[in-house]
């Protein structure tokens, strides 16, 4: 299995805030071409690769998501050279005080390293002093003065997390962004695998947009697409400090299978036995009833998407510490890779429901 | 005249990016070491690790000038091992637990990779999210494997950097006070004899100062440290009337803070200086905070004390922000002055 660190690594170094995937689009795309047979991007942004199978024409297909997009902040007002700002997606507040970001500034085309600020308490009103103030009530520093920030910086720019991804001990890589940039290195490591493995479906990698606000990648591309079957990949939630809930996943045990009316049954059980056939370790993971991820748009486009879910445990999702074992990322890849290879051109008719 | 470029800034990356937790605080000693030996003629560690470093002048009547810097910063320790690669730890002097989550630092000698995380807010209950988290619900997450020492020190990860005509990085508090201090004793004026307290232990309670006062039996003492910038926008864009300092109006001579009322003499001596000299500075707000002024003022039978500090942003925190600009008006205020000292200086209050 190829090393994904690396390609890793960079993915989570470009920025792709919702609805602004541009740079890190290009990056993948520029991945994925050498990798797949063609190469287009959707209406609203989404990066398709297609690599076709050896079946006959007019083959099924099977498409393969992960959403590019990332959460972070856009600038809401400039005041007195400081900067205010809004969430793009589920930011977690509780890490931006003290946080180093970029603030892509668009009056001036630069990328500006920047920190965000809690005020102190008499300056923020009484609601706001205990506890973590809310994000309208947080600054961001660029250090410049202020009549230089307002030619440089306009309201709307975006604000991403700058601090650098990480070793930690154990193989574990931790950076913001691994949610969901982690899964498009599976997805990537899958297209490398797939070089030396024949398989008779088409299948489309599809690198998402605006997964994190309102799914609309999920839903063009599987509407533009059609494919038979859908594959999501996703982050699960790891086991870590406070957290050992039925919800949560030992870091470096193995693959989460999600399970739920989000799910088509039959392709969880076809996973569940792929994977123990191959000796990957996997764990079920229950999602009653929406599975807060990709599939919950796909499964319901056009006429109906039989959709299942692969995910590897995240700690601390939606900080910018978040971690994950880098060898439960190789197994999802390696797991899809396995799962295409292995895809009968009659599969379709073998789901049965009951 | 002193001088300001590319060595004083690599200088300063070096001491900020130096991680010297108070009692631990090898790194920047050794830092300290290194570049005051070849000028001094007395250097000293002393029972608490302070850097204590003489440099005598020449001619009648000199005074004994101390000039304190501390090298020590706020961090973590850590208290003990949760399995897995997890740590508990403990803060060593002030900082907002707030600050914590969501970072990186570097645990140890080794300097480990570590960050500190939280429960994702996806599984937490609404009233939960916006809570205080407390410090002991938090753990230093080394990775599966890893291993720390009970008692080893923690620091951020933050590298220094410079952005345009500020600085940002950890502990500017007091890493540009011991690079001023390291520069003026380089180009100590032949009028005293300047004694530089490279001191420990400020952040929990002026510890290294006092005994290095003690030591030096200074007949003044002129503190270096960096105190905070709260000059921001308030939220209702009602006027600032409690910003302490502001950046880029120079070095702060302090009137009086938490624990010194400033020797007057040392003060108006400081401003005439700087007038003389057409270096731009400002006054800290009188009242809150303290610096080794605290410590060294009530050492022996008293000593005339005056606080200078290069205003900061962002204090205690991950990232803290400065402007070139007070830093070099802060060495060149500080360098005239003590050109200028001569027994006079002491005379009438």
């Amino acid at each position: 299995m190829t090393d994904i660190l690396p390609f890793l690594k960079s993915l989570i170094s470009v920025s792709g805030l919702s609805g602004y995937e541009t740079p890190v689009a290009r990056l993948i795309e520029e991945k994925w071409r050498p990798l797949v047979d063609e190469t287009s991007i959707s209406r609203v942004g989404s990066v398709h690769g297609l690599k076709k199978g050896t079946g006959q024409t007019s083959r099924p297909s099977l498409m393969i998501a992960t959403h590019m997009d990332a959460i972070g902040m856009q600038v809401s007002a400039i005041v007195d050279g400081f900067l205010h700002i809004a969430s793009v997606g589920g930011v977690d507040v509780r890490v931006l005080p003290g946080a180093e970001v970029t603030v892509h500034a668009s009056g001036s085309g630069e990328e500006m390293p920047a920190v965000v600020v809690m005020p102190p308490a008499r300056f923020l009103p009484e609601s706001a002093r205990s506890g973590y103030p809310d994000i309208r009530y947080l600054l961001v520093d660029t250090g410049l003065l202020p009549r230089d920030v307002e030619r440089k910086v306009r309201v709307g720019d975006l604000v991403s997390f700058a601090n650098p991804p990480i070793d930690l001990a154990g193989d574990v890589i931790s950076g913001h962004s691994l949610d969901n940039r982690a899964s498009v290195a599976a997805l990537t490591a899958c297209l490398e695998e797939l070089q030396n493995k024949p398989h008779r479906w088409d299948v489309w990698a599809v690198a998402t947009v605006q997964e994190e606000v309102s799914y609309l990648g999920a839903y063009s591309s599987a509407f533009a697409i059609r494919p038979q079957l859908a594959i999501v990949v996703d982050g699960g939630f790891a086991k870590g400090p406070g957290t050992n809930g039925w919800e949560t996943f030992a870091m470096g045990k193995g693959v989460g299978l999600g399970i739920g009316a989000n799910i088509h049954p039959f392709l969880h059980a076809r996973l569940k036995d792929l994977a123990e056939r191959l000796e990957i370790p996997w764990f079920v993971d229950v999602m009653p009833t929406h599975s807060g991820t990709d599939a919950f748009a796909i499964q319901i486009t056009a006429e109906g998407i039989p959709t299942a879910l692969v995910e590897f445990p995240i700690r601390y999702m939606h900080t910018t510490v978040e971690a994950a074992a880098v060898k439960d990322i190789q197994r999802a890849g390696r797991l899809l890779a396995e799962f295409v290879s292995a895809l009968e051109a009659d599969f379709l008719d073998t789901i049965i429901w009951e | 005249m002193p001088t300001f470029g590319n060595t004083q800034l690599k200088l300063l990356e070096k001491l900020c990016n130096a991680i010297a937790v108070s009692g631990e605080e090898g790194e920047v000693r050794r830092i300290v070491l290194e570049e005051v030996e070849l000028y001094a003629q007395e250097v000293k560690v002393d029972a608490l690790g302070s850097v204590l470093a003489t440099r005598r002048g020449r001619g009648r009547n000199r005074l004994r000038v101390m000039v304190d810097a501390h090298m020590d910063e706020v961090g973590l320790i850590v208290v003990a091992e949760d399995g897995e690669g997890l740590y508990r730890f403990e803060s060593v002097g002030g900082i907002d637990v707030r600050h914590l989550v969501g970072k990186q630092l570097f645990v140890g000698k080794e300097r480990q990779p570590a960050v500190i995380g939280a429960r994702p807010v996806h599984l937490l209950k609404p009233d939960e999210y916006l809570k205080k988290i407390s410090l002991d619900a938090l753990r230093l997450d080394l990775g599966p494997g890893g291993k720390a020492k009970v008692g080893d020190r923690a620091g951020f990860a933050t590298r220094f950097r410079r952005v345009g005509p500020s600085i940002m990085a950890k502990s500017i508090d007091d890493r540009i006070g011991v690079a001023t201090l390291i520069e003026l004793f380089k180009q100590a004026p032949p009028n005293i004899d300047l004694c530089a307290a490279f001191s420990v232990q400020e952040e929990i309670g002026l510890r290294g100062a006092q005994v290095a006062a003690q030591y030096f039996q200074p007949d003044l003492a002129i503190v270096v440290d960096s105190t905070p910038a709260n000059d921001l926008p308030l939220y209702d864009g009602g006027e600032n009337m409690s910003y302490n300092t502001r950046l880029g109006l120079g070095p702060a001579i302090y009137i009086a803070d938490g624990s010194t009322i400033h020797d007057p003499r040392l003060v108006r001596f400081l401003q005439e200086t700087a007038e003389a000299e057409e270096i731009p500075y400002q006054f800290r707000q009188p009242g809150g905070g303290g610096t080794d002024s605290g410590a060294i003022q009530r050492s022996l039978a008293g000593i005339p004390t005056v606080s200078v500090s290069v205003p900061h942003r962002y204090t205690h925190s991950p990232v803290s922000l400065a402007r070139l600009d007070d830093w070099k008006n802060t060495i060149n205020l500080l360098h005239a002055a003590l050109k200028r000292i001569t027994p006079r200086l002491l005379s009438a209050r």
